[in-house]
Formats: structure tokens, C-alpha cells, sequence
């Protein structure tokens, strides 16, 4: 390893529309080389249209594609290095399990000897050995996905796409395949680009992720940064609960319903809003005399979630999560303290 | 049976009466020993045996077979070939709406009108260019044109119910389009080719209309030969002759059955 960072891909202004609709509009994209990389977003963001963009089964309307430096804009999805497991997996029915890991080293006339050994490593890799024989409708759902993977993995493609590959899995099976999916990642090195709508799923698994909406990314970064420094009203509402504050600048500090805050990092803007996660706020039961940020506040309602207890409070209503051990109910009166670096400042401009 | 309702019971059961007796009273008849009418004389398997001395009747059985197998291997391959063009082109929607009704349309045309527009095309094509005489030909030609419709029919719900995605799996996993054609496509709508051929198969040799139109001397077929017969009145071949067909028809239609069912 040279330590160098490599691009593995770039999207460049990467436009396309079906019937007239817009699913992407210009949209840039770096993935490095070896990275997990997440696209996510709610369903019609046109993440599916941009991995579909990346594997080659849909070509763009105008913008451009590199694959490691090498333009692939107009190469159909049989020429690129670049594999894909789909959201239904999309096994061949009549074929079995062999013969579909096979396919792809097959249809590039590889050696019988080779395609043997290394279907043999894939499925040994992903734990299907013995079900060689076996067609796919007589599998169970994750090891269809696992499938799915070894025969993706089979041809050491310079990048894998996975179109919401837990979709079709169990909710309990899926944190356990999230897991497994992240080892293997970082097993083989190889590129990853997940796309999913589920943002636990983006969180666990990614070194970095794009947030997108509406045909565009509007947030590229670590899932910590993303999570703890969104950069508008969608971004913060769409990665787990925020409060949105409306707010006005006042010399160093910040003006909202709930009284002054300051901040960590000054907003850039005279008039906007602020944005808090409900977990960063601290709840007391009394506040020390004169200090900032402190703000006397009345619970209007708890709900218990198991692994935390959301409070909402007036005046507000501002959401804080905190402990479930907590016993607060309607009425009671708490402090509540902003820490300055919690406040985040959106840049996007309000409706 | 459903006992509350005893009057729909009857009437499915006297449906059912209407539409196997005839067929039913056929296959009695082929068996009785009785050369004229229709008293019961005895069980007889005579006048199978005399099929089999019937040289008419073994020339009409094959040169039947010779035009069915002929016309469905064409038909096949061409309403294959038209279901797949319209599944896989990425037509208008406008243009599906118009290949609906027109793929549909050789279905519900009465016979007697194909047979009829055969005919004059056949008349036409003859003094354009000399041939297309009445004969073997124009009588395979007459049957790939009402089989077509059937074989695509069959084949295009079958290609309806593939899942798109593993065509893109394919191509994704590096198959060229004769690649991926050969070892997923093909294999995949197989159970409905087959059922399509099997289909246009029996309607080959139960086609009475548009081979009577299109047939030459040299070209007479089962059904063509049980109509001449008739004229002679009916006899106890006939008879075994008809309950043959019926149950090779059956025969086919259950395989095709399987096949549709498969997968």
C-alpha cells in the first residue's frame, strides 16, 4: 500500500429524466478506493437511477463516469468491471447454485479449472459449500443474498453495488447480515456502494455516505460528521430526530423562541435555523444562576421507546431523548442545557 | 359438491354432460360390433384394426402429421421470435396497445374468414409468380398463419411473468446478448415454447376450415377425409378414426398442461 488515496469512481454532472420526470439532476459523486460507500435517501431520490448510472444498465442523459481513472460513460454493463447484487437478488431459476456463481466467469470463457476453484473460494468465503446442487427457490432469503454476493464477488469486480440488499431480509436477520456484510468489506478491500433508505443500515455500515434528495446529494461525508453536522433541515430530520429551531443573529449569540443560545461555530447567515439532535440535550432539575444556554422548560408528554425516553416540552415543542430510567411524566418542570457544539447551524434557507 | 346449492350442482353437471356425450357416444359406437345402426351388437376392436388396412387413411395420417409437425416447427420459431420483439423493444405504449389487438386478432377471426382470404391471397400470389399451387405447401403456409398468433400468445404471458431483473443480472455478470439469449432467456420461456407448440400442434391437426380452403388432391388430411367419408354415410371407422384423434388431442393438451405449470 502506497497510502496514496485513489478515486475508484467519479460521477460527474451525471443528469437523467424518464418522460420528461428529472431522477437525477447534475450530480457529482467520489467514491475512494476500498471504501464502503452509502447512497442514501427516501424512495425517488434517484439513488437507484445513479447506481443503476454506475453499473451500466442505465446510461445517463448527459455527465460522465470513471471507473480507476477510466472513462466508462458509454460502455454497456457487460463491459465493466463493476458487479451488482439486486434488491430481488435476481438468481437465475434453473440454474443452481454452481451454475449461478459460475455465470459470470462463464459468459468470459473462463477456464473450466479456474471457474471451479473459484467458485469453490466464493462459496467457501460466504459459507454455502454443500449447496452447490441446490436451485435457488429451495434456499432460505439470506442465503439467496449470500448467493447473490458470492456470485457478484466471483469475478473481484473493482467495485459491488448492492441495490437494498436487506429488504427482503427478516428485521432480525438483518443486523446480523449488516454485520456480516461489513467483515467481508473489510476482508476483501473492494469497493462497496450500498443504496438503501434505511439510515441505521448507512450508519452501520459506511466509511462515508451521500445523502440525496430529489434527483440530487445534498450531503456527502462520515456518518459521524453527516449525523452530528447536517447541513440543512432535510438532512437532520431524514439522519434520526432533530429539533428545528427558527432563529436570528444577535451579535454573538443567537435568538430564538426558547430565549438566546450560543453556539460553538457562529451561523453564517442573519436569519435561519438551528438544528439539535434530542439526545445532545442535557436535562437537570435545576439550572446553576446566570449561566448560558440553560432554559426552564415543562414536560408536556414522555414516551417510552425501551432503549430511551423522548420527552416532548413546552415551550417548543422541543424533543429530548434521554435515559429510560428517568421517571418524568406530564408536568414536571426540568432545565435543559444547549451545549454550544451541539447547536448546529443549517444552511438551507426556510420555506 | 356444494349441498346447499343443488341447482348449481345440476347445471355444472349437465354442462358437463352436453360437452362430453357427443364425444363420449363417438367412442361407444367405435367399439360396437354393429356395421349399421345403432343397436349395441358387442364389444369389438375390429374397425381400430381396420384403420391400420386403410391406405386413405394412412396417407391422410401422415401427410396430418407431416403438416402439423412442419407448420408448428415454423410457427413456432416465428411466434417465439414476435413474442420476444414485442417484450424486449421497448415499444411505445401506445404500439403495445395496437400489437394487443392485433396479435389477438387471428385468435377470434372466424376460420371460414382466414380460409377465405387465404384463398384469394393464394390465387393472387399463383398468377403473380406461378406458384403457391394448391397443395402441401399452401396448407402448411394456411396453418403457421392461424398458429403464430397461439405460440405468441403463450409465449408472451410466459415472458411476462420472468422477473426483468435477472436479464440485467445477466448482463451485469458479463453476457453478450446471444450469451444471455442461450443460457437464461431461452431456458427460462422453454416451458411456454413447448406448451405454445404443443398448442398450435393440435390445432394443426384438428384444423378442418382452413385446410379444406388450402388442401390440393395431393394433400388430404384426417379431418378432410372424415368430411369426404361422411358423405358415404357414417361407419364405425369413422368412428374409431374420431375417438383416436380425441384422445391424441387430449394426449397433447395434458403435456401442454405440464408444461404451462412448470416453474
Amino acid at each position: 500500500m502506497t497510502g496514496q488515496i485513489e478515486l475508484g469512481l467519479l460521477v460527474a454532472q451525471a443528469r437523467k429524466s424518464f418522460g420528461g420526470q428529472l431522477a437525477l439532476r447534475d450530480v457529482d459523486l467520489e467514491v475512494l478506493t476500498g471504501e464502503f460507500f452509502t447512497l442514501l435517501g427516501p424512495s425517488g431520490c434517484g439513488k437507484t437511477t445513479l447506481l443503476r448510472i454506475i453499473a451500466g444498465l442505465e446510461l445517463p442523459d448527459s455527465g460522465r463516469i470513471f471507473l480507476g481513472g477510466r472513462e466508462v460513460t458509454h460502455l454497456p454493463a457487460a463491459k465493466r468491471q463493476v458487479n451488482t447484487v439486486f434488491q430481488s437478488y435476481a438468481l437465475f431459476p434453473h440454474l443452481n447454485i454452481f451454475e449461478n456463481v459460475a455465470f459470470g466467469l462463464k459468459a468470459r470463457s473462463f477456464e473450466p479449472d479456474e471457474i471451479k476453484r473459484r467458485v469453490g473460494d466464493s462459496l467457501d468465503m460466504l459459507e454455502l459449500t454443500g449447496l452447490e446442487k441446490r436451485l435457488p427457490h429451495q434456499l432460505s432469503g439470506g442465503q439467496k443474498q449470500r448467493v447473490a454476493l458470492a456470485r457478484a464477488l466471483v469475478n473481484e469486480p473493482e467495485i459491488l453495488l448492492l441495490d437494498e440488499p436487506m429488504s427482503a431480509l427478516d428485521a432480525h436477520l438483518r443486523t446480523q447480515v449488516q454485520e456480516e456484510l461489513r467483515r467481508l468489506q473489510r476482508r476483501l478491500g473492494t469497493t462497496f456502494i450500498l443504496v438503501t433508505h434505511d439510515q441505521d443500515e448507512a450508519m452501520v455500515l459506511s466509511d462515508r455516505l451521500a445523502v440525496m434528495k430529489d434527483g440530487q446529494v445534498i450531503q456527502t461525508g462520515a456518518p459521524r460528521s453527516v449525523y452530528s453536522k447536517p447541513t440543512n433541515q432535510f438532512v437532520a430530520e431524514f439522519l434520526g430526530a432533530a429539533n428545528i429551531l427558527p432563529a436570528r443573529r444577535d451579535g454573538d449569540q443567537v435568538v430564538t423562541d426558547l430565549g438566546p443560545l450560543r453556539l460553538s461555530e457562529a451561523p453564517r447567515w442573519q436569519e435561519g435555523r438551528l438544528a439539535i439532535r434530542p439526545e445532545r440535550i442535557q436535562l437537570e432539575d435545576e439550572s446553576p444562576g446566570g449561566a448560558f444556554n440553560w432554559i426552564r422548560a415543562r414536560v408536556r408528554e414522555a414516551v417510552y421507546r425501551g432503549e430511551s425516553l423522548d420527552l416532548w416540552l413546552d415551550p417548543g415543542p422541543v424533543r429530548v431523548r434521554t435515559d429510560s430510567r428517568g421517571h418524568l411524566g406530564p408536568g414536571d418542570q426540568v432545565s435543559l442545557f444547549f451545549p454550544p457544539d451541539a447547536l448546529v447551524a443549517l444552511d438551507d434557507q426556510p420555506m | 359438491m356444494d349441498r346447499k346449492r343443488p341447482m348449481v350442482a345440476l347445471t355444472a353437471f349437465f354442462s358437463l354432460l352436453l360437452l362430453y356425450l357427443p364425444a363420449a357416444a363417438v367412442a361407444v359406437f367405435s367399439v360396437n360390433s354393429a356395421r349399421i345402426g345403432f343397436a349395441w351388437k358387442g364389444f369389438t376392436l375390429k374397425w381400430y384394426a381396420r384403420l391400420l388396412h386403410n391406405e386413405y387413411i394412412q396417407e391422410a395420417a401422415v401427410n396430418s402429421l407431416l403438416v402439423a409437425a412442419v407448420s408448428t416447427a415454423v410457427a413456432t420459431v416465428l411466434g417465439t421470435a414476435l413474442a420476444l420483439g414485442l417484450d424486449r423493444v421497448p415499444w411505445p405504449r401506445k404500439a403495445h396497445r395496437v400489437f394487443d389487438v392485433v396479435i389477438n386478432l387471428p385468435v377470434v377471426v372466424p376460420d371460414i374468414i382466414m380460409a377465405v382470404s387465404l384463398t384469394l391471397a393464394f390465387t393472387l400470389l399463383r398468377q403473380l409468380s406461378g406458384v403457391f399451387a394448391l397443395g402441401m405447401s399452401t396448407l402448411i403456409i394456411g396453418h403457421i398463419t392461424f398458429q403464430i398468433s397461439f405460440v405468441t400468445l403463450v409465449v408472451r404471458s410466459r415472458l411476462a411473468s420472468l422477473n426483468k431483473e435477472t436479464d440485467e443480472a445477466a448482463r451485469d455478470l458479463f453476457a453478450s446478448n446471444f450469451y444471455l439469449f442461450r443460457r437464461v432467456t431461452l431456458p427460462l420461456i422453454m416451458p411456454g415454447v413447448l406448451a405454445g407448440a404443443m398448442l398450435a400442434f393440435t390445432l394443426s391437426l384438428d384444423d378442418f376450415i382452413i385446410s379444406f380452403f388450402t388442401h390440393g388432391p395431393e394433400s388430404v388430411t384426417l379431418p378432410i377425409y372424415i368430411y369426404s367419408s361422411l358423405k358415404r354415410g357414417l361407419s364405425p371407422e369413422i368412428y374409431a378414426l374420431s375417438t383416436v384423434m380425441l384422445l391424441f388431442t387430449v394426449l397433447m393438451v395434458l403435456i401442454a398442461e405440464r408444461f404451462t405449470r412448470r416453474l
